[in-house]
């Protein structure tokens, strides 16, 4: 029996110890610099988080990195596979679930998960066990058959990563996965990250959420206005601060004057 | 409140503009449509200056009964209606309802049809220039007639946005909604055959037109002209009688939409097991062909496209005994359907929407990904072509043309494919979202999707240039001998193209990924 969340090869090859490694990406948005000069080297078997205020380029920089958007330089290294240069090969290696797309949900999630397993070329008897193991441990058993269209937002983001898991990748790249997913299911998505970041598999998220960033991950990356405020273990970016404090420290920009006089009840 | 509406939707024809040139281009290149359109109306209307009573009568109470009722239907059928202004996103402001409705209704008006329209009504009496009293009759009835118009039409698509709110019948139900709009066509064709044009049929038609809703207007001025005062005031009357009962009507359906939730309902749908998934090669060419048959079988917009195929025997054999001979005009039937099949996957790429990300990030080879949607296609396409050609020879009792039928049609069929399957890659265009309603539409965007329609057609023409010289001189010969060679060239042509347009279509795809995923998210 085969376990889609254990990622394969990783510690018997003598690849590069970097999983991911982002080098000056850049990318503007109508005149206006989305993303600059953004340069990460995410250690292989590492739990990375990014995080940063809304706007702050999360979400552009994890697409340059998967192959989904193309940067206007920079370049993005899978493992050593270069993202832009040979993307069907580095794509193999991730997984990805992206933020705010939909997904094909006149499927049931059952199907969604066979899909994206046989779009990946895997065979259809390998397909089945993966989608049978995955659905288990998403606790969507009942749900298998529902199309992912009447699903709860929570759902919805479940699926959506028992997707990115199907082809057991090597690195997962995850855009706010626990946005709208409730406390159990958020519990249950850790174990299953925390299980694949030991068995060698590197996660690098992004979220909002700085308690849960700093429970989980080892690594973190604090992005603003388009670049790379601090990045590297978590203590180290921290330095004895909670990471929420060092965020706001870092980001700045607490407002302290906009009271609201006229919003009170009385 | 109602300036507010009004200047709501310039704001966001504003920036919906702004977020792509090209919808300015095809709001521009719909303007220049509209006004040439205009223009032939207008010269019409001044050259009808020096006809006759009975002339004007019939002209103008049959044109202005038509056009309310393309008013009506244009929410329902492709044509769409721009659903930007949906009285649910009110919901949340307490809007009075009677200002919400006035807005609504400006607003409707302000947009290309809407200011043609008010354009053409206002002109007519011009037409009655002979006659001083009904001008002016025609001019006062310029107003409620175009009310007519946007009311009926706001009624149209609220009601049927109140349908949507479940969604069980949106995906079934709204088609065969559309069945009798789509009947309506050959239905007149069969009233029109009934009647016997040289006995002053059309005068018939126009007295009967000018006593519907969508005639009162027009017929007013026609009977001031003719004397008849007391009718003209009866149908003023009632003409305001129906725009009273259709605003009511629209406004009991606003105040529903707006406490109907507009979130889906539970469709009580699943699926056992995998589904399509078990039938198809377990490859990724396999996993798009069933992924995209069962959104055919489950998605309504790709149904909406080629719901008219099924009626297209009853249209062109109404159409055809119209003229001469219903077999006859049969005989274009398989072509026909051919040709609306293989166009129906151009927009493949644009109805997956942003859920195409999925193949981005899988790294789906291009190739795969063509051959997965053209073969699903063609899955029912062929049969239902073949069927349709030797039915329509098999009707017309000329079975031997069967050989050059089939050619033809599956030449069309697997040419068109193949164009298709390039078009897929290279255009991306605002289409409705899964779960909108399949006519829903952003403005500007309806001229762009024919420009490339256009460019795409005229290539089909070229690519289908060979074999259509051979179906010529088979018509010309009628040699089974060619005929024969008319389904060679067809089969071995089309396959040829077909494959050319996988390769390519895949090589651009691959080429395109990332900016194919950009358009989609835009347009999303």
């Amino acid at each position: 029996m085969s376990d889609p969340m254990r990622a394969t090869d990783v510690r018997e090859s003598a690849e590069p110890t970097v999983a991911l490694s982002l080098r000056s990406l850049t990318k503007r948005f109508g005149g206006k610099d989305a993303v600059r000069d953004i340069t990460l080297d995410v250690p292989a078997g590492s739990f990375y988080g990014l995080v940063g205020p809304n706007g702050a380029g999360k979400t552009t920089t994890l697409s340059m990195a998967t192959g989904l958007l193309r940067p206007d330089r920079g370049q993005a290294f899978v493992y050593g596979l270069d993202v832009w240069g040979s993307p069907l090969a580095a794509k193999k290696l991730i997984g990805v679930l992206p933020d705010g797309l939909r997904l094909f949900d006149r499927l049931s999630g059952e199907q969604l998960i066979t899909y994206s397993g046989l779009l990946r070329g895997m065979g259809r008897e390998v397909v089945a066990q993966r989608v049978a193991d995955l659905l288990h441990a998403f606790d969507l058993e009942a749900d298998a058959g529902t199309l992912v269209v009447d699903y709860s937002a929570g759902m919805t983001k479940k699926i959506a990563l028992a997707s990115a898991l199907v082809h057991a990748p090597k690195l997962l790249v995850l855009d706010e996965p626990f946005e709208s997913v409730d406390p159990v299911s958020a519990a249950n998505i850790r174990d299953i990250l925390a299980r694949f970041v030991s068995s060698g598999g590197t996660v690098i998220l992004s979220s909002h959420g700085m308690d849960l960033v700093q429970r989980i991950c080892d690594h973190v990356a604090v992005v603003a206005a388009g670049t790379i405020l601090a990045s590297g273990p978590i203590d180290q970016v921290c330095g004895g601060l909670s990471l929420e404090d060092r965020f706001v420290q870092l980001v700045g920009g607490r407002n302290q004057t906009g009271s609201l006089p006229w919003l009170r009840t009385s | 409140m109602v300036a507010h509406l009004v200047r709501l939707r310039l704001q966001l024809l504003r920036n919906s503009l702004r977020r792509s040139p090209a919808q300015l281009v095809g709001v521009l290149l719909g303007a220049a449509y509209g006004l040439v359109m205009l223009g032939i109306v207008v010269s019409a209307l001044f050259s009808l200056r020096s006809a006759n009573l009975s002339d004007l009568r019939v002209v103008l109470v049959l044109g202005g009964s038509v056009l309310v009722l393309a008013w009506a239907i244009l929410p329902v059928v492709a044509a769409g209606m721009d659903m930007s202004l949906d009285p649910r996103r009110f919901a949340t402001f307490a809007v009075p309802p009677r200002e919400l409705l006035t807005g609504l209704a400006l607003a409707g008006l302000l947009g290309v049809p809407g200011l043609v329209t008010a354009l053409i009504a206002a002109l007519v009496a011009v037409a009655w220039a002979g006659f001083p009293l009904a001008a002016g009759v025609a001019l006062l009835c310029a107003g409620p007639a175009v009310a007519l118009c946007v009311v009926s039409s706001r009624l149209v698509s609220t009601v049927l946005t109140l349908f949507a709110a479940s969604r069980r019948l949106r995906e079934i139900g709204r088609l065969f909604l559309l069945l009798p709009v789509l009947l309506l066509g050959p239905l007149m064709a069969g009233l029109l055959l009934v009647a016997d044009w040289s006995a002053g049929f059309a005068d018939t038609l126009a007295v009967v037109a000018g006593w519907t809703p969508a005639g009162f207007f027009w017929a007013a001025p026609a009977d001031v002209a003719d004397g008849r005062y007391g009718s003209a005031a009866l149908r003023m009357i009632l003409g305001a009688a129906t725009i009273a009962v259709l605003v009511w009507g629209w406004k009991s359906a606003v105040e529903r939409t707006l406490v109907t939730a507009s979130h889906e309902r539970l469709s009580g749908k699943s699926a056992s097991g995998v589904g399509l998934f078990r039938h198809f090669p377990a490859r990724p060419a396999g996993a798009v062909a069933a992924r995209a048959l069962t959104y055919w079988t489950r998605d309504p917009r790709y149904a909406a496209g080629i719901v008219i195929v099924p009626l297209l025997p009853v249209i062109l054999w109404s159409i055809g005994t119209l003229f001469s001979d219903g077999s006859a005009a049969l005989m274009a039937l398989a072509p026909i359907t051919a040709f609306l099949l293989a166009w129906s996957i151009a927009t493949d790429v644009s109805y997956d929407g942003t859920a195409f990300w999925l193949h981005a990030a899988s790294g789906v080879d291009g190739r795969a990904d063509r051959l997965g949607r053209a073969g699903a296609l063609l899955l029912f396409a062929i049969p239902t072509v073949i069927f349709f050609g030797l039915g329509a020879v098999l009707f017309a009792g000329r079975l031997h043309d069967a050989p050059a039928m089939i050619g033809v049609s599956l030449g069309i069929l697997l040419s068109g494919t193949g164009l298709a399957s390039v078009m897929s890659a290279l255009f991306i265009h605002a289409a409705p979202r899964a779960g909108d309603s399949p006519f829903a539409r952003q403005p500007g965007s309806g001229f762009l999707i024919f420009a490339g329609q256009f460019a795409g057609w005229t290539a089909l023409s070229i690519l289908l240039l060979p074999q259509s010289i051979v179906a010529l001189i088979y018509l010309a010969t009628g040699n089974p001998a060619v005929g024969w060679a008319t389904l060679g060239a067809g089969v071995v042509l089309g396959l040829l193209n077909l494959g050319l347009g996988v390769l390519l279509g895949g090589w651009l795809y691959n080429q395109r990924v990332p900016e194919i995923l950009r358009s989609v998210v835009t347009h999303g």
